[in-house]
Formats: structure tokens, sequence, C-alpha cells
């Protein structure tokens, strides 16, 4: 036992293996294990150069031997896809700059304002994050059918902004508040700020960690919709891209694959891209942001 | 702490003063300034979720305790009919014994693989970054398009199978037999959420004091003691939290089902949420449907109670 210690290169843990063969092992079980997470969406993207009869070729290769942009152009002729494209985008920046001053406000107030029942409401805020949007989406729609805003975007745009994906954020942006130094507040009031300035002029700035895990969080959530637009959206040139990208089937309801994989990469590719570019953001922001226990 | 070190300029605007006491008029001026600002401030939030979560809920039971008439377009009470229904529904035992296994098996391989890769990638080593990345990314990846790309590998002449075939291995076709459907969905789901928890993991596992184990080192616990005794227990708060984002995210997972399986073949992958859309959306069964919802509703609230029970006995370390 105690000669281990005066063993200069100890390894970690006391283990079978040497620490080169632990090293082989660790990257071999990465690997291993990486495939299923990468290859998907690899193989999404060369598939959908491939001509429709390489999609199922055996044995099957991942370039193809004759690559085609026809199943792009494909996807913007068989359906409005420019458009739902565009509905996606505008959908999902409108809602996450409602909710990105909706949750900064609300979260502040129940971190910082004291007022009668301050916890009561803020449990019953939190009811929000616990209810299922499969829940509420039955009644939910004939709310909307009775305000005659079925087939249009706003009940898109007002659960997803106002609902569960909100809540979550205003939970976020209270827990952030809470952590931050009071003394800084004091010192604004002492300046003559009243609350709103402080919040606008102190807060929101120092919350910019905050607010982009707020900000990511509410566009994948709205960017990833299905079962909403599916329920309330019936035309076309209103669809979101989840919705769109099932909806390239041939009049005898065959998928067709490599129209579906080409839209699918183009749905994927920008999202993919702007995380591995700013990953270390994505991942830390998600990690530091009052999530963990 | 004490709102009266907090001295707003304009705080005497809304409420008498001179009259009483100076002291204390301020001190009621300075509250009620204060939480009217408070209450200006949550109401976006708190009417939002009243207007899209209280009365929606409401509604449900209201709708499930009525039958919706085709022919007037108008709901007829029955009380508890629906109720009575779902008990006498046949392949409700099903869509129940299916959204156990589907939910079981997504939290306990998430949370399973999740602590793994989070083991493995806590360490320093050449590419922690990259792997981390990589395991990463299918959560950016739109649910529709990572399910649709899954269901074209899993074809029966899809990639897999391809693969498959090439070590002389003969496939099955996966989405087409109930056990492999159900196999297919559960490992899409997980393999797309899992980095969430890895990543929550990854910062519970950061908060460990190092002391400790340094401490365990030179006691001479072996690293799995190590790893029972002390990890496992410090990341406690974290577990118990991804065990209810994860089960709650399993219990609505609608989209991965719809495009993967349709709840097929047969019922064998139709999940409660399925069922509840199947029955409200595609049989316009509006007090069933709700009836289903609702009972989706109290799982998740059971189950929120429970992990809440569970942390004051089983949670050994917080903040």
């Amino acid at each position: 036992m105690r000669t281990d210690l005066a063993a200069r290169p100890a390894p970690a843990a006391p283990g079978r293996f040497g620490p080169v063969a632990r090293r082989v092992a660790l990257y071999t079980a990465l690997i291993v294990l990486a495939a299923p997470f990468v290859i998907p969406t690899l193989w999404m993207i060369t598939s959908s150069f491939k001509p429709l009869n390489e999609i199922f070729a055996s044995p099957p290769s991942f370039f193809s031997d004759a690559p085609t942009t026809a199943a792009y152009a494909e996807a913007f002729s068989f359906q409005p896809f420019a458009r739902q494209y565009f509905n996606s985008v505008y959908i999902a920046l409108v809602v996450t700059a409602i909710t990105l001053l909706v949750s900064a406000l609300a979260g502040y107030a129940f971190a910082r304002i004291r007022f009668p029942g301050r916890n009561l409401l803020f449990i019953v805020v939190l009811v929000g994050l616990l209810v299922p949007s499969e829940v509420t989406i039955v009644p939910l729609f004939q709310m909307f059918k009775q305000a005659g805003l079925v087939n249009t975007h706003w009940p898109l745009i007002l659960v997803t902004a106002l609902a569960a994906p909100c809540v979550l954020a205003t939970f976020i942006m209270r827990q952030f508040f809470i952590a931050l130094p009071v003394e800084l507040e004091e010192a604004a009031r002492l300046d003559g700020l009243g609350r709103f300035g402080i919040w606008w002029r102190i807060c929101v700035p120092l919350a910019k960690p905050a607010l982009s895990a707020v900000a990511i969080l509410t566009f994948l959530a709205s960017w990833n919709l299905y079962l909403e637009p599916t329920v309330y959206l019936t035309s076309p040139e209103l669809f979101t891209l989840p919705q769109a990208l099932t909806r390239f089937t041939d009049p005898y309801g065959g998928e067709m694959w490599n129209t579906q994989l080409a839209a699918a990469t183009m749905t994927v590719v920008p999202v993919l891209v702007v995380f591995l570019i700013a990953q270390r953001h994505f991942v830390e922001s998600l990690a530091h942001s009052g999530l963990k226990g | 702490m004490t709102d009266t070190r907090l001295e707003p300029r304009e705080a005497s605007d809304e409420a008498p003063r001179g009259r009483a006491p100076a002291r204390r008029a301020r001190f009621w001026t300075l509250r009620r300034t204060d939480a009217a600002t408070g209450y200006l401030f949550i109401a976006p939030q708190l009417i939002g979720v009243l207007v899209f979560v209280v009365v929606p809920v409401g509604l449900a039971i209201w709708y499930s305790l009525n039958e919706w008439n085709i022919f007037t377009g108008e709901l007829e009470y029955v009380g508890g009919g629906n109720y009575q229904a779902a008990l006498d529904d046949p392949q409700l035992p099903s869509v129940l014994g299916a959204t156990a296994v589907f939910s079981g098996g997504v939290v306990v391989l998430n949370l399973v693989l999740g602590l793994a890769l989070a083991v493995m990638l806590n360490r320093r080593f050449k590419g922690a970054v990259l792997f981390r990345t990589l395991f990463f990314s299918p959560v950016v990846v739109s649910v529709v398009a990572w399910t649709l790309v899954w269901g074209f590998l899993l074809q029966d002449n899809g990639g897999i199978n391809g693969v498959l075939e090439q070590l002389g291995v003969d496939g099955p076709n996966w989405l087409q037999s109930g056990p492999t459907a159900m196999i297919a969905v559960t490992f899409t789901q997980v393999v797309r959420s899992v980095g969430i928890n890895m990543v929550l993991f990854l910062a519970a596992l950061q908060g460990v004091p190092g002391e400790l184990y340094e401490a365990a080192r030179l006691d001479g616990a072996s690293s799995r003691s190590v790893f029972f005794r002390i990890t496992l227990p410090l990341i406690s708060p974290t577990l118990l939290l991804t065990a209810i984002i994860t089960i709650v995210g399993a219990l609505q997972s609608f989209a991965q089902i719809a495009v993967l399986t349709e709840g097929g073949p047969g019922l064998s992958t139709t999940v409660l949420v399925y069922y509840v859309f199947q029955q409200a959306f595609s049989f316009n069964d509006i007090g069933y449907g709700s009836t289903l919802a609702l009972m989706l509703l109290t799982f998740v609230m059971v189950l929120t109670v429970i992990q809440w029970q569970l942390r004051r006995k089983w949670v050994f370390y917080e903040d």
C-alpha cells in the first residue's frame, strides 16, 4: 500500500491495466458510443445528394457515385418550402424575444421584489412547467377556434411564448437573480434609480449568461414544435419546418426519401453550425443556468 | 432581505404622507410602490399561465365530464361516463403498458448512459471537448428531422440492415414488429436527449470537491467505492432533477412516435400521449381525449410528488 504512493506515475486509481491500455480503452469506448450520435446526421447529409435509386443501395455506401442536388430543387417545388422556412424562423425569433422580456421581468420580481402572495404566485406559475402541453392542447384548440385563430400562427406564438417554455425561462432567470449580489442594486438605488431602472440598467445587462441560456432553450423549443403546428395549421403555406418535413410523400403515400432528407438537411445544418461555433457557450449556459441541482 | 434598505426616490407617489409619523408613512409607501411594481413585472407571465395552462386544465376537466355530439356540435353532460369508458377500454391496458416500457426504458438508459458519458468525459484528455460536443449535438437537431433520419436508417432495406448484412447478420424489419419498434423508439429518444443529462452531470461532477477524492485515495479506497460512496451521493440532487426532467420528457414524446411508428405496429408503440392525440384529433372524441389527457397529467403530478418526497430521504447533499 505505502509503496504505491511512493511510485510517482501512479495511476489515478488502482486498476488492472496500464495507463496506455486504459487510454486506448477510453478512446475506443467513446468512438463506439459516438457512432449513433454522429452517423445519422452525416448519413442524412450525404444521402440527400444521392439520386433516388441509390438511396437504398446494397451494400450501403456513404457517398454517392453520382451526386446531385435534384432533391433540393424538388423540396422547394413540391411544397412552399422557402415560405415554411421563413415561418419557422420568424416564429422562433418572435417567441424568443417575448420570452426574454417576460421571463426577465417575472424572474427578477420573483427573486428580488417583495409583495404579498409572492411564493404562492410563484407556485402557480411553476404549475405551468408541470402540465404537459399535450394535456392542454385539446381545450386550447377549442379556445383558439372560438377566437377564430385556428390556422394562424397566433397559437404557436402565444402559447410557446407565455406557457411552458417561458415558465422554464422565468425559473432560470429567478435562480440567476437570486444569486446576484444585492449591493449592486443598493448602490443604484442611492444613485436615484427606480425599480424599473435598476432592472433594465443594472440587472438585465448582468444577466447575459442566463439570458443567452433562455434564448437558446426557447429558440430550440419553438423551432422543434411539432404537435402544435400539426393540430392548429392546415394550410401548407402556414406550415413550420418540422411539420413540412413529414409531408414529402408521393400521391401513393410513399416517402420521397431523398427530398425529405434534403429538406431535413436544410433544417438541421444551420442550427448545427451555429451550435458548433458557439458550442462552449451553448453547453455552459445550459449547465450554469440554475438547472443544476 | 430588508426592503427598507432600498429607498426609492419616487416612493411617495401614491401613498399619503406627512400625517402619520414620517418613518411609518415612508415604510408603507415603499412597500406599496414596490409591491405594485412586483405585480406589474410578473403580470405577463402570470396571465400567460392562467390563460394558457390553468384555464385549459379546468376546461379539460369539464370536457372529461361531457360527450361531444358530432351532429349538434355541442357538449352533453355524461358525468363519469368517460371515466367508465376508460375502465372498459380494451386498448387502454396495452397503451399504459407501452407507456411504462417506453418511459422506464428511456429514463434508465438515459441516466445510466448520461452518467457514464459524464464520468468518462470529466477527465482532461485530448478530444474531451470534441466528444462532449458530439454527444450533445443531437439535442440541437430538430426532433422530427432526427426521427425521420432514423426512420430512414431503420427501413428493412435501410442503412442499419445494410451494415448488418455486410457483417453477415440478417437484421429484422425494425419498425414492423412490436418489440423491435419499441426498441427503436426508445433508442432514438435516448440518443437524441442524453446530451442534456450528460452536461448536467458534468456540471455536478465538477462541483464535487477534489479534496474528497484525495482523501479517499489516501485511505486506499477503490475507484468503484469512490464512485458509489462519494460521487453518487454528492451528485444525487442532480440525479433526481434529471430523473424528473427525463421521465416527464418521455411521457410527452409525441413527435418521435408520430413520425417513426405512428403508434404501430398495432398498438405496440402507442403510448398515452399518442393515444390522447388519436382520440381527440383523429377520432374527434374530445371528452374521452380529455379524460386520457388528465390521466397523463395525473401521472406527471404523481411522479413529481414522489420524487420530491424521495428528495428528502435520499439526497445527502444540498447547496
